[in-house]
């Protein structure tokens, strides 16, 4: 069929402004300066893709992207089997659902630069309720602005408690839309518990468990907020993570050439391993 | 083996589900459970298969009081009105799934499944997952897990109710001949009592909690104990009038009267309710003996080989169904005839008594 007229397109071009406007825009504007050289007053050299290579070969890159990574890695590793395991334990029906499903939801209501705060005050080892537990009371020594063991137990910890609600509330969903025939079959096998787990909850959830590990994955790979609060980076450079170190090189040190060849490496790592992700999880489906 | 319910009954946080019941379930013929959505159909399978405990009462399977025994122990098949399969399980892996958790030898379960997916038609989807197949292979999936199983009762739980009319007739067809000659108690619960007819063997109507008749199919449907019951076995819903008897005289409130001959005619006078099939109220004369009734045409449904008619009379509504295409005016008149031989008569309590 011949098209009569162009006018469709009319329609498409709001969208194409929005997109345009938040998301085409910027990252032309960080890709432009990503291969050129500024020092001020809007005068730029040409680069080429020499600020590539400089972020690729840095050591501080390096550095920084195997905390990162170190940091989503055990982000995951805590957060989704807690996530399923806290889900598993909920009650399905009565009064207590609401109760369980508001307490889970408290702390994702929470800003995030308040969450580092309150982990802040609640960690100082002087004046924080757990720091001045941990160390005057209970004698352990525990200081996260001095020992970077103590800082990333701390971030980490905040972010399970920040973070795991969501796991939990997707899972549960996935886990509440089973139907009861499900269980009565497997009682009538007399399937054991984990076989229950294995065979029918476990299937049934990997739609929502994939949503959710892509979701904590993408977040937590571009965590900000909350370790800058909290740490601010530090002691030394061992809680900086990426993006912390991102923005020490972009605003700290004003290099917006190196900064913004890491943004869009940093973009594509992101993209990437969301991507291996989201492949490695749907094959099955796909076969 | 038989499947015996001695006074079991059913109550969850205070509300009976299963009023106290007692039955005895034979092998060899299907085993339908009619009653309306709520009646109690489910909770008395989900009773008898060990889902639900019992409140008080006895279950005995084979001479064997199977009670405080788990679904698993008890050894039976329940096979749902949703299609029910392990999701990540191919279909031969479905089959097997309570072989294997019973520990049988790999070349037993082997043949077992290789047999039942015969019977099902389901060798070529053998790899497959349910979630590849249509409804009709899934629920043929899930009988013949209950089939390799070789379980002592096989419960079936409004299993053709989601599939469509076509597959719903084809496998209402086969199911008779799937349990033939295995020994295994059969239940099946629906709520239409065309299925009931079809399936035969023995009927259990049940109303609000509790078995009210029970008995082989054909019996039931010739002598409802009560109206409840009457009204439960009538697809078209039976058609029911309070009449006054009088000697031998029945009259209905228009005035409308017949001379009683038999069993009811032997009643003591008084008010009764008369209840007759929709098959029986016809729009053409058949016996001189009919009695002609006037109303006024609601409704009209044609299926083609049935034409039905509801009609208002005084109050009171009716249905008449008959065969072939009958050609009614919505609004207007028509004269009906009822056979009065075919006629049920109540005692104001529901109790049938003629």
């Amino acid at each position: 069929m011949k098209t009569e007229n162009q006018k469709a397109w009319l329609f498409v071009l709001p969208v194409l402004l929005l997109v345009a406007f938040n998301a085409l825009i910027p990252i032309m504007t960080v890709v432009n300066y990503s291969v050129q050289e500024t020092f001020g007053n809007n005068v730029f050299f040409w680069q080429g893709l020499d600020w590539f290579e400089q972020i690729l070969r840095s050591d501080r890159f390096h550095a920084a992207l195997g905390r990162q990574f170190m940091f989503t890695f055990l982000i995951l590793i805590i957060e989704v089997p807690l996530g399923i395991i806290i889900a598993l334990s909920m009650p399905r029906q009565g009064m207590w659902v609401p109760v369980c499903l508001v307490l889970m939801a408290l702390p994702m209501l929470i800003p995030w630069n308040v969450v580092g705060a309150m982990w802040n005050i609640f960690t100082l080892p002087d004046i924080g309720l757990l720091g001045y537990l941990m160390n005057h009371t209970l004698g352990i020594t525990y200081d996260m602005t001095q020992d970077p063991l103590a800082a990333w137990i701390t971030i980490v910890t905040m972010d399970v408690w920040h973070w795991t609600s969501l796991v939990v509330l997707l899972s549960y969903a996935g886990l509440v839309s089973i139907p009861d025939a499900y269980y009565q079959a497997a009682k009538i096998d007399g399937a054991s518990p984990w076989k229950v787990f294995r065979y029918i909850q476990l299937p049934k959830m990997k739609t929502v468990l994939t949503i959710a590990i892509l979701l904590r994955f993408m977040d937590s790979f571009n965590i900000y907020t909350e370790p800058f609060v909290l740490t601010g980076g530090g002691p030394g450079n061992s809680t900086t993570l990426l993006s912390i170190d991102l923005v020490k090189i972009a605003l700290g040190q004003f290099d917006l050439g190196p900064a913004a060849a890491m943004s869009l490496i940093y973009f594509a790592i992101t993209l990437l391993v969301s991507w291996l992700f989201y492949t490695l999880m749907t094959k099955d489906d796909a076969e | 083996m038989t499947l015996e319910l001695h006074s079991a009954s059913k109550v969850v946080r205070g509300i009976t589900h299963i009023k106290p019941t007692t039955l005895t379930l034979q092998p060899g013929h299907f085993n339908v459970l009619l009653g309306q959505t709520g009646a109690g159909k489910t909770s008395l399978i989900k009773l008898m298969a060990g889902l639900d405990p019992l409140a008080s009462g006895r279950i005995v399977m084979g001479g064997e009081d199977v009670s405080r025994l788990t679904p698993q122990k008890r050894n039976i098949s329940l096979v749902h009105q949703f299609f029910v399969n392990y999701p990540h399980m191919t279909v031969f892996d479905n089959i097997a799934s309570p072989l294997r958790v019973a520990g049988m030898a790999r070349s037993e379960i082997e043949d077992r499944v290789a047999e039942a997916a015969q019977i099902l038609q389901l060798v070529p989807m053998l790899k497959r997952r349910p979630q590849e197949l249509s409804g009709g292979q899934q629920q043929r999936c899930a009988l013949a897990r209950a089939i390799a199983k070789e379980s002592r009762a096989v419960f079936l739980d409004e299993p053709l109710a989601n599939l469509d009319y076509k597959l719903r007739e084809e496998l209402r067809e086969q199911l008779p001949e799937l349990f033939a000659g295995r020994g295994a108690v059969v239940v099946y619960a629906t709520s239409e009592p065309e299925e009931a007819l079809l399936l035969g063997g023995a009927t259990a109507l049940m109303d609000d909690g509790t078995v009210t008749q029970f008995g082989p199919t054909a019996e039931i449907y010739r002598k409802p104990a009560t109206l409840a019951a009457a009204r439960v076995f009538s697809d078209p819903p039976i058609n029911a009038a309070a009449i006054t008897k009088t000697g031998t005289t029945a009259s209905l409130p228009s005035g409308v009267h017949w001379t009683l001959t038999g069993a009811p005619a032997a009643l003591p006078d008084g008010a009764y309710t008369m209840a007759i099939r929709p098959h029986h109220v016809l729009p053409v004369r058949q016996t001189p003996g009919d009695v002609a009734i006037t109303g006024t045409v609601q409704v009209t449904e044609l299926s083609g080989s049935e034409s039905s008619a509801h009609f208002l009379m005084g109050t009171d509504s009716w249905v008449s169904l008959t065969h072939g295409v009958h050609p009614y005016r919505v609004g207007e008149d028509h004269d009906f005839f009822l056979d009065p031989t075919h006629a049920f008569y109540f005692e104001p309590g529901g109790r049938l008594v003629a």
